[in-house]
């Protein structure tokens, strides 16, 4: 591959590529619906197949006779088992994902409810991730075996792993409760508590809208423990594979040809090598994205963080079965989502794909 | 000496004689590029530590890590605790050396469940083709697809808490990148000419399969098998810790950083070690695999 690759003009015409891209994409459409039914084929086994009795796994042992009759039919449980799970897919479709034993609200309001919170704690991770990580990977592949390779390398492996939830506690320890650097556990200190009303539910979107912007401190030092610990996950992953990358990109010969004709180190790195780099992190960042979502539930258990994470390991706790299966979905669907989204925005910015 | 330079020179022979010395031979050349990278020596010797410890923990051990003794609860550590004592008086560094057994049985139950599924279904998508293979794949990346620490917890909680389940859980998040990869080997394998010869030679499909396709997907399954692992460890750990993995008062690593979460300010050894213990056996998972991908499959290696 040569340089002008990268961004040179195509040659096939516009309305080939056109139909070209349309049979992809619909396959990609064809195979996300097909890890749609998948999942909830699981989620249906695991909340209605599985239990001895699914009624009582939603309705809990203490509920009067009538209760439990009224849900046994709800479910369709006197019908054929794909009927029924051609109900529940319906059910989905409209969005019900049955009510919550805890909260005795439907579970979509829950999660609508508990969602933004984690949301704001990946994107943020993420981003950390990204402005931490890329520089790192760069740097390490431009120093290839020296020191500050060894580092990030080591930075890397140790980030990968250490369990997360664990890394949380000790840097709670010691940056909250022995140096007082910051917020503890939760979104924001007890007095601060719905003062600011909840637009888009991200803290720190809704105070600086409001002009509040010492809700906007106290959020932001609440966020920061658990985004950094959250985000070094990202980071661990995106370094490496920036590292790994660059290395590849550095090695061609183009590379060399830009050395030859005399242009500065920097440009050959920055302009040359990473420019193409960065049409491949597109998609390492989406699934760094969409793991972040799923990875929060043991950073939210730590942190009391009410995010969703946190949503399913309580209701787990209490045999909330709806609820959990709710969550599993909802975050599944983010899961797929992402990673499609990243595919096409791949597809979309690499010439050599189009 | 003379011993050791024959043994050497038996290795190391441009013609091996037999078969035997040909496989030994092989060993030998993979295990010397392996003994220069000394990153994945350290990962080795992490393992290996492991196991030996794991081995030999009735040897190490003043107790079983069980027994309590609430007189001693919480006791700093020290000469007589090396790792501290918990909220129940029991030794913690017992604790985590019967502990390393519970993750060398977390990690191999789900291998030994794991690798058969996955060399099954990849190694009989990709040698027979057609349907079998797009029905097979499509299940495959449907697993692939899946957040599979969330998907873990459902099942988990579906099937009850406990080590056994968590074990399950963990299997049926994990299968689904060994048939992607059994099945890349076993279509590169296939249209080779010695399974051809095989099949003209009379060799049923299943005889095939199973010897001489399956053992040349071993390599690249134990490469992945070994970088998994240090998932596979943290997800259980994390199932543990969240309390639905091993049950108390089972020593297992992510159930005691739970219980000691409550001590985490003033008697910080309790949740800290258990921790400390999890980030070495994970690292060291990591930096073998990553050293034994150096050996068998260098391109990808980075």
């Amino acid at each position: 591959m040569d340089d002008s690759t990268a961004s040179g003009p195509q040659s096939i015409g516009p309305g080939q590529a056109l139909s070209r891209n349309l049979v992809k994409v619909l396959g990609i459409v064809a195979s996300i619906s097909l890890t749609f039914i998948g999942l909830t084929a699981v989620t249906f086994v695991i909340g209605r197949v599985m239990p001895a009795d699914p009624v009582l796994a939603i309705v809990g042992d203490r509920a009067s006779n009538e209760v439990y009759q009224q849900v046994f039919l709800q479910l369709g449980l006197d019908k054929p088992i794909y009927i029924q799970y051609l109900r529940y897919l319906s059910q989905l479709a409209e969005g019900d994902l049955g009510t919550s034993i805890m909260t005795a609200q439907p579970v979509a309001e829950d999660i609508l409810r508990f969602f933004p919170a984690t949301l704001e704690l990946a994107t943020i991770a993420t981003l950390l991730g990204i402005f931490v990580g890329v520089p790192m990977g760069v740097l390490a592949a431009v120093q290839q075996g020296r020191w500050p390779d060894h580092i990030v390398r080591v930075v890397g492996l140790v980030g990968y792993s250490a369990p997360i939830f664990w890394l949380g506690m000790v840097a709670l320890l010691i940056f909250y409760a022995k140096l007082d650097w910051v917020a503890g556990p939760g979104r924001l200190d007890v007095i601060y508590d719905g003062i600011v009303e909840p637009a888009t539910g991200i803290l720190l979107i809704d105070a600086a809208m409001a002009g509040e912007w010492e809700i906007f401190d106290n959020a932001l030092s609440h966020l920061i423990l658990p985004a950094s610990i959250l985000g070094t996950f990202a980071l661990a992953y995106i370094s490496r594979m920036t590292r790994s990358f660059m290395l590849d990109q550095l090695s061609q010969e183009y590379i060399l040809t830009a050395r030859v004709k005399g242009i500065p180190e920097w440009k050959v790195i920055w302009n040359h090598a990473f420019r193409n780099v960065l049409v491949q992190l597109i998609t390492i960042i989406g699934l760094t994205y969409a793991s972040l979502l799923e990875g929060s539930v043991l950073t939210e258990t730590v942190f009391s963080w009410p995010g969703i994470g946190l949503y399913i390991t309580s209701s787990l706790f209490n045999n909330d079965m709806n609820a959990v299966l709710g969550g599993t979905i909802v975050v599944g669907v983010c899961f797929v989502g992402i990673n499609l989204l990243s595919d096409l925005l791949y597809r979309m910015v690499d010439p050599r794909v189009r | 000496m003379s011993a050791e330079l024959t043994l050497r020179g038996w290795l190391l022979a441009e013609i091996p004689k037999s078969k035997l010395q040909a496989r030994c031979q092989r060993v030998f050349i993979s295990w010397l590029s392996f003994r220069r990278n000394p990153i994945a020596m350290v990962g080795l010797l992490i393992v290996a530590s492991l196991v030996g410890i794991a081995a030999m923990a009735p040897w190490i051990t003043a107790s079983d890590g069980l027994e309590l003794h609430l007189a001693n609860r919480l006791h700093a550590p020290g000469s007589e605790h090396w790792f501290g004592t918990d909220e129940l008086g029991r030794d913690i560094f017992d604790r985590i050396i019967w502990g390393s057994r519970i993750t060398l049985y977390i990690v191999g139950l789900v291998s030994i469940i794991v690798v058969p599924i996955g060399l099954l279904v990849g190694v009989v998508a990709g040698y027979l083709g057609g349907w079998v293979d797009t029905v097979l794949m499509r299940l495959t990346d449907i697993f692939l697809a899946f957040p599979r620490l969330i998907l873990a917890m459902a099942l988990v909680a579906a099937l009850g808490p406990g080590l056994e389940n968590a074990v399950l859980a963990i299997a049926v998040t994990t299968w689904s990148p060994f048939a992607r990869i059994a099945r890349a080997e076993a279509l590169t394998i296939r249209n080779s000419e010695f399974i051809l010869a095989a099949r003209v030679q009379g060799v049923s499909t299943t005889g095939i399969l199973i010897r001489h396709v399956t053992p040349l997907c071993m390599s690249s399954v134990i490469v992945r098998l070994t970088l998994d692992m240090a998932g596979i460890i943290l997800t259980a750990a994390g199932l543990g810790f969240l309390g639905l993995g091993a049950q108390p008062p089972t020593p297992e690593w992510g159930a005691m950083i739970s219980l000691g979460r409550q001590y985490l300010i003033d008697q910080w050894w309790v949740p800290t070690v258990p921790g400390i213990a999890i980030l070495v056996v994970s690292l060291g998972f990591n930096l073998l695999g990553d050293g034994l991908r150096d050996v068998f499959d260098p391109k990808s290696g980075t």
